[in-house]
């Protein structure tokens, strides 16, 4: 990728551009565990969900999951990503109470999804592609609490063995901001693809996000791995900081440690965790216990024949079909059920005023009213009447986020609103003029004044407006007031 | 001795069928045989109440005419098999007072068929050793004595409690596991029959892991026809374990019936080693005269890479086992010192405490092997010996049926003699580790007495999933030995 310069970072001695690659640990939608039958359900009591085999008693051995196998050749497939028909399941070794096997099983050498890319959209328009190093399945741990007692941790093993699609991207992203949309990107294409639902707050959705800088042209400098980060405002702080930090350590003549560091997210900032010396030698092996994993690429063909419409695609469609911005059509397609929606409103209408309606009134109704599309009181269809009312002049536009908010409150059809509040708009060109006539008799200093600065002619639309409640239909006033204004 | 203890399981099975004895009376017959017994101690665990239990039940079923292939048939269960309720130790101080909530799924195979638990029987601590002198229960000794001696010899290990139990009349049969000669040695060490079916062939589900692609469960029992009779109901497939082959179970004891005529013998010259005593040699080269004359053609073959098979062995299993008995930590079961300062020092206390010196050993070696640096040098690499070696196994049984060696490069030998050496305790299983690595069958069939009247024991390796033939020539093996001899109960 060639150097941006509007993206380097000015220090105290010159430009630095930042690097940063993510790996991704996604949670995989599945009722079941990755190797046991305990459920993957979240928010059960503690260690209410926990087999035998997940708090790894003698004897005890994995058996491999087949949907969670499919959804991360979902995932692949939408990470425009290699699936490898042949993996393997590799032990990672170290001891926590959390790790009731003393070893995570993850795959290492031979993961289950190859390489990829995806195209990622940057608030400016600017759309960049970030490359897929890998996708492979592994086991969460379970959870220690040390705060429930003075002198004791407490372990809940509900997460232990539930299944995690790690995602590594290529170092391609050279902003917080670029990390931030990746990481966003990504949520939106798995929850397209439902294979994660991207609640970051459940801890669906982490990242370990790693940084370096270097003056542009110069090959990578040395990284840090700031870990478990579950939020896209905080991986952007994480790298804003982490960046920052290294400029500064760097400026002042010491070197970058290859560490591991954790955020906080109160202050912002990131502090070590362990150095490159106390690393744990994981001792990978392949696991005796399970056999590599080999694919039928039929099976593999069914899925991706299966895929629904991916957010790339669908924005590109948006842009063909129904002419809106490239902006606009990310935005809506960067959510299914709000893309949906859209669909449903824009169907037979002109796209850019249903894009309009959908993403400046109702997003901005919903977003004031803290609640998400799907519980929306304005049902698509009604959304699609109340822009007929406007393009069959029923209404002025202005009315019509009147009758919105309405509709927004009581959820009702919009031409009955309309109806019962007398809200039709005035088109008979008689009674404009009379209004007109009216406004000219009573301002004789304004007439003078318009027509040496034909910029105030808004005042006159204003006060027909007000004279008429808003109901005059605003290209009639416009006509008309010309007309007898003299400024056409 | 009692009489209804001394028929051989097949005798007993068709004796409960005809109800010429029930099975409460030859369970209550092996709990008095193994309270006379305690010398010998084989069993860590003996659970009367449970076996007179299941006996009734059985003798229920029997009197409906109803009721399964080992019905009423009272077994010793090795005591690395998870039992439900029952205390499950692996011979470890670690898993003190652990009673699994689950039934293996070999167990449960042969309660399925109406067998009855006696008890759970002395092992090698998680199965390594091949003396059991590693158990935190102490070391079975075995029912053989040199002719005129009468100090205690090893039973052979892991499986030392099984084969002693049954080489005593303890139980009708045992299970019994082979990591690296676990079944076969024991068995050879004692005059009874061990058979290490094809990898894959028992579930391993719950049993306790040693080394996972290694570990195979198998019968120990009086002679061939009753090994045949365990295995066919131990074996079968097991969704719970992915390496468990989804195969039908064949009729082991219809194989006994077949002609070994025509067979092709391989007699592989690679089987000897320094200091093997002349009378091994001889044992040998009268089993391959035995099958001869029952009509088999012998082949000389060469498995040059035998000589590597122990030092992979040596990498491979400790390096799974440093894994597998990562979980013994004190966290959630079994032995947790009772002082530490923090969680590192819980950990150091209860594994220092809870492993013995041998299973260190191991933890350590296999740490080792795995580490970076260490693991292509090591690891990878005996992965690919081990490779060559089952090619090896694949080309020669292109031109042969079974194989024919012996079981160990000795007879029973006295505890404490190799415990100051491992390197002299591990060349036990010289003979015997190529077919865990290569993933075959193997059997030991006893085949006579040495000068000072113990047994030993020959091997026959076939083909993966090929156990039918191994049968066969077994059965020749035992008919052509005609091997009668038995320990004086010198216990009580």
């Amino acid at each position: 990728m060639s150097v941006q310069p509007r993206k380097l970072l000015k220090g105290e001695t010159g430009d630095w551009e930042v690097v940063v690659g993510l790996e991704v640990h996604a949670q995989v939608i599945s009722k079941a565990k990755l190797f046991s039958g305990a459920s993957a359900a979240y928010g059960a009591g503690p260690n209410e969900n926990v087999s035998m085999v997940d708090a790894a008693m003698p004897g005890m051995l994995p058996v491999i999951n087949r949907f969670c196998v499919e959804q991360a050749v979902r995932t692949g497939l939408g990470l425009n990503a290699k699936i490898n028909l042949w993996s393997r399941f590799d032990r990672k070794n170290y001891f926590y109470p959390d790790l009731p096997q003393g070893y995570q099983i993850s795959q290492y050498k031979d993961p289950i999804v190859g390489e990829g890319e995806i195209e990622v959209e940057l608030d400016g328009g600017e759309t960049i592609v970030v490359g897929i190093e890998r996708l492979h399945l592994e086991q969460d741990a379970g959870k220690s609490i040390h705060d429930l007692s003075p002198k004791e941790s407490y372990v809940d093993l509900n997460r232990a063995g539930v299944a995690l699609m790690e995602i590594v991207s290529r170092p391609d992203m050279r902003s917080a901001d670029e990390a931030a949309a990746y990481f966003s990107k990504l949520r939106t294409i798995l929850r397209y693809l439902g294979t994660c639902d991207g609640n970051m707050e459940e801890g669906s959705m982490r990242a370990d996000v790693n940084v370096s800088v270097r003056r542009p042209g110069e090959p990578f400098g040395t990284r840090t791995e700031t870990k478990n980060i579950n939020s896209i405002r905080y991986v952007k702080q994480a790298v804003e900081y982490e960046a920052r930090r290294q400029i500064a350590v760097l400026e002042s003549g010491g070197e970058i440690e290859q560490e591991t560091r954790l955020f906080n997210v109160a202050t912002g900032e990131t502090r070590p965790m362990r150095s490159k010396e106390d690393a744990h030698d994981y001792r990978y092996f392949p696991d005796p216990d399970l056999l590599p994993l080999e694919l039928d690429p039929e099976w593999v063909e069914r899925i991706r024949n299966s895929l629904p419409e991916l957010p790339d695609a669908k924005k590109h469609r948006f842009i063909r079909d129904y002419g809106l911005s490239a902006y606009d059509a990310a935005v809506l397609a960067a959510d299914r059920a709000r893309a949906d929606y859209f669909e449903a409103v824009a169907k037979g209408r002109d796209g850019k005023l249903a894009a309009n309606w959908v993403t400046t009134e109702l997003f901005g109704a919903l977003n004031r009213a803290g609640r998400e599309i799907e519980a929306t009181p304005v049902a698509a269809e009604r959304l699609g009447a109340l822009i007929d009312l406007i393009a069959e002049g029923v209404i002025s536009g202005r009315i019509a986020k009147d009758v919105f908010a309405v509709m927004f409150e009581t959820g009702e059809d919009p031409a009955k609103i309309v109806e019962e509040r007398g809200l039709k708009q005035v088109t008979d060109a008689g009674a404009i003029e009379k209004v007109v006539d009216e406004i000219i008799a009573a301002n004789p200093a304004q007439v003078e004044q318009v027509k040496a600065k034909p910029k105030t002619f808004g005042w006159f639309v204003g006060q027909v407006m007000k004279a008429t409640a808003g109901k005059a239909n605003p290209q009639a006033v416009n006509d008309i007031l010309k007309r007898k204004l003299g400024l056409e | 001795m009692n009489d209804i203890a001394d028929l051989t399981l097949a005798a007993l099975r068709d004796a409960l069928k005809a109800k010429k004895v029930s099975s409460l009376e030859a369970t209550q017959a092996y709990l008095a045989n193994i309270e006379k017994a305690k010398a010998l101690n084989a069993f860590i665990t003996v659970t009367p109440d449970k076996a007179r239990e299941m006996a009734k039940a059985s003798d229920a079923r029997l009197a409906k005419g109803e009721g399964g292939p080992l019905e009423g048939v009272p077994l010793g269960i090795k005591d690395l098999f998870c039992t439900e309720g029952a205390p499950t130790t692996a011979g470890s101080r670690i898993l003190d007072g652990f009673r699994p909530p689950y039934e293996s799924s070999v167990t449960a195979n042969l309660w399925r068929d109406g067998a009855v638990m006696l008890g759970k029987l002395n092992m090698d601590e998680f199965a390594m050793g091949s003396s059991n002198e590693t158990s935190y229960y102490g070391p079975v000794v075995n029912p053989w004595r040199k002719k005129g001696g009468n100090s205690d010899l090893t039973p052979g290990g892991s499986s030392g409690g099984s084969s002693a139990a049954v080489a005593a009349r303890l139980c009708a049969a045992a299970t019994a596991t082979d990591t690296g000669g676990s079944i076969r040695q024991p068995a050879s060490l004692t005059g009874t029959v061990g058979v290490k079916p094809t990898y894959g062939r028992c579930s391993r589900w719950g049993i306790v892991a040693f080394a996972s692609s290694l570990d195979q469960a198998g019968p120990i029992a009086r002679d061939v026809r009753d090994a045949a009779i365990m295995l066919r109901s131990m074996a079968g497939c097991d969704p719970k374990d992915s390496t468990a082959v989804d195969r039908p179970v064949p009729d082991y004891e219809a194989a006994l019936a077949r002609s070994p005529k025509g067979l092709r013998i391989g007699v592989p010259k690679e089987y000897r080693v320094e200091g093997m005593p002349e009378e091994i040699e001889r044992i040998w080269a009268q089993g391959v005269d035995w099958l001869k004359d029952a009509g088999c053609e012998i082949v000389e073959i060469s498995l040059p890479l035998t000589k590597y098979a122990l030092p992979v062995y040596y990498i491979v299993a400790p390096a799974e086992a440093s894994s597998n008995l990562a979980r013994y930590d004190g966290v959630r079961y079994g032995f947790r010192a009772k002082e530490y300062k923090d969680l590192l020092s819980m950990y150091e206390e209860t594994r220092a405490q809870g492993f013995g010196d041998e299973v260190k050993r191991r933890i350590l070696i296999g740490t080792y092997v795995l580490s970076a640096g260490y693991y292509d040098a090591y690891y990878l690499r005996a992965q690919k010996v081990r490779k060559r070696i089952f090619d090896e196994f694949v080309e020669a049984f292109g031109r042969v049926d079974l194989i024919l060696t012996p079981s160990t490069p000795s007879a029973a030998f006295a505890l404490g003699e190799k415990t100051a050496d491992p390197v002299q305790m591990y060349l036990n299983d010289v003979f015997t580790v190529t077919a865990n690595l290569a993933g075959l069958p193997g059997a030991s069939v006893p085949a006579g007495l040495d000068r000072d009247g113990l047994p030993l024991g020959l091997q026959l390796l076939a083909r993966p999933f090929d156990e039918e033939t191994m049968f066969t020539g077994m059965a020749a093996l035992e008919k052509a030995a005609g091997f009668k001899a038995r320990p004086e109960p010198w216990w009580g």
